[in-house]
């Protein structure tokens, strides 16, 4: 240690220490490098070891204890049923996908402007706000056959459906971005005389984003069980219809095939979800500092 | 600076009054009853002066700021500032927090163009005047850096840019420097003189800093605690430009004394720990 001191305090030419310098900075960059490179590996590598180990465990493990395969199939039969009934899921995906889109959609459209009224106007929100959430203590599966007797059995019960559930978290997760603005914001505003009308559009909206974004998340994978629930109860196509059909003829290798199918869709339209977000708010540190703001 | 009014011809302090703040009180309604928060609270500040409120947390020297922004309505009394009773949020001021209040999704310069777009000024004089505000707080080259890009001194200072681009009479801080660490406040308090001495605006500076009230006023109002009253008014003797040297100086000495030995009466501070026993 006492070398190195006095290595430092001059004996050794400014060229010098510059290049031990420099080799120390090296061996530490080439440190974060492996570093970075290994929990990237694991990151990858991890899931999928473990992925393959429950697979291999749960193939050999039903075939060894005997479970017949409508109770649970082995994943190689799961494997044959999905590429055998490729074009159906592949149809009936779509037609969930455009239920589920639409649903999410309105409640979108209808939800952020709701939200938006219930800040703007006290009045409206003292009267509406109790009825929405009490609204939410209903069950909407239970509400879905109702559905069915008024709108019949096509396309706009599911989308209804899927409608009603998602629209909440989108609703609170606005009204709540809206309010928990930093009141030096306001007063800032204000000082500098901007209208109410700039000061909500410019400043109050654009800092609620990120917790209107947190609840589009939820929403997405809310709509996803509206559409689903919507099949259940009375529908003819849509990957809900083909689980049910599945299950009544006890193939469930099917069952797990659309199970797979829904869950491909409701990651993908998650992702879709995050990409907007990403476009919306290009600063990954902007939309971090807003996770705790998710609610519901 | 008592030759104040003397050096009126060549600029900085005038003999107008700007604020004047008449008998201002503040209560609040609580339902373990009102507090008091205020009491009668009188002081004036000339065109172009230097006032730095000084006193504990809680006395209510933030409250009489937004009393006199108008951004707060007071109990009693009134705020007049050129005269007109300020009886809405005045926007013939700047105004800089205790935090940046920085708009996350703008960087530096459009943050500080947020008030030239709110007042409508004309874009191209006014994006001229923030980018050499921001250069004259050492942000050149900054100006396309978001907040979160930007250490805490320097978001402070993108505030304190925002607050001045329209050339407001006024500029009411409101601890500013509270936040930051002690050498990026001496740097600050530095480029704040400057920025006072080239635009000679009238500043209200409320602090908790004995030393940066020393430093930076004409004029110090020393507050009592809860409810707040104005205790001492006191005048720093200090030519201008104010070095760092400065703070070893006698006058400093004896005012930062002053205020010190004010607050020791008041119970504000406790030279020995009361109950406290080894």
């Amino acid at each position: 240690m006492s070398t190195t001191n006095q290595h430092a305090s001059g004996e050794e030419s400014p060229d010098e220490h510059e290049t031990a310098l420099a080799a120390v900075e090296a061996r530490v960059q080439a440190g974060l490098r492996k570093r970075t490179a290994r929990a990237r590996r694991a990151a990858l590598g991890y899931p999928i070891l473990v992925v393959v180990v429950i697979g291999l465990l749960w193939e050999y493990g039903t075939r060894a204890a005997g479970v017949p395969p409508f109770i649970l199939p082995p994943p190689s039969l799961i494997a044959q049923s999905l590429a055998a009934h490729w074009g159906l899921l592949l149809n009936n995906g779509w037609a969930t996908l455009v239920e589920i889109l639409l649903g999410f959609g309105l409640s979108v459209v209808v939800g952020v402007p709701l939200a938006m009224a219930l800040f703007l106007w006290p009045a409206f929100s003292r009267s509406v706000y109790p009825l929405l959430v009490s609204s939410q203590a209903v069950p909407k599966v239970a509400v879905a056959p109702l559905f069915v007797v008024w709108f019949g059995f096509g396309l706009l019960p599911k989308v209804l459906i899927a409608f009603l559930i998602a629209f909440f978290p989108i609703v609170i997760n606005t009204a709540v971005g809206l309010e928990s603005i930093e009141r030096e914001k306001i007063l800032l505003a204000r000082s500098m005389g901007l209208s109410a009308l700039d000061t909500f559009f410019k400043i109050r909206l654009p800092s609620a984003l990120p917790t209107v974004f947190g609840g589009m998340k939820i929403a997405i994978t809310l709509a996803v069980v509206g559409a689903v629930v919507g099949e259940f109860v009375g529908g003819e196509e849509g990957l809900g219809y083909v689980l049910l059909t599945a299950n009544g003829s006890m193939d469930t290798p099917l069952l797990f095939a659309g199970v797979i199918a829904l869950t491909v869709v409701g990651v993908a339209l998650y992702l879709l979800v995050e990409l907007a977000e990403r476009l919306a708010i290009p600063h990954a540190a902007l939309r971090q500092q807003a996770r705790g703001g998710d609610t519901a | 600076m008592q030759m104040a009014a003397a050096m009126a011809p060549s600029g900085q302090v005038t003999d107008e009054v700007l604020i004047d703040i008449d008998r201002v009180t503040q209560v609040y309604a609580s339902a373990g009853g009102a507090v008091r928060a205020l009491d009668r609270v009188s002081m004036q500040a000339r065109r172009g002066e230097f006032i730095s409120i000084v006193g504990p947390s809680g006395c209510g020297k933030s409250t009489l700021m937004m009393i006199a922004a108008g951004l707060l309505p007071a109990s009693d009394g009134t705020v007049r500032v050129g005269g007109r009773v300020v009886d809405r949020p005045q926007t013939d001021l700047g105004i800089v927090f205790q935090s940046p209040v920085l708009l996350e999704w703008r960087t530096a310069l459009e943050n500080v163009m947020l008030q030239a777009e709110a007042r409508r000024l004309p874009a191209a004089d006014a994006e001229r005047r923030a980018r050499s505000l921001l250069a004259a707080v050492g942000l050149a080259g900054f100006e396309h850096k978001y907040p979160h890009e930007l250490s805490g001194g320097m978001r402070q200072r993108v505030s304190i840019c925002r607050a001045l681009v329209h050339t407001p009479p006024q500029l009411l801080m409101d601890e500013p420097f509270g936040a930051l660490d002690a050498l990026t406040r001496d740097q600050l308090v530095l480029d704040l003189q400057e920025l006072w001495q080239s635009e000679r605006m009238t500043v209200l500076f409320v602090t908790h800093s004995i030393a940066e009230a020393v430093f930076l006023s004409d004029r110090i109002i020393v507050m009592t605690p809860r409810p707040g009253r104005i205790a001492r008014e006191i005048v720093v003797d200090l030519p201008r430009p104010r070095t760092l040297a400065m703070r070893d100086s006698a006058v400093f000495h004896a005012v930062s004394r002053e205020i010190t030995d004010f607050f020791l009466e008041q119970g504000v501070l406790r030279e020995r720990a009361a109950g406290l026993s080894r």
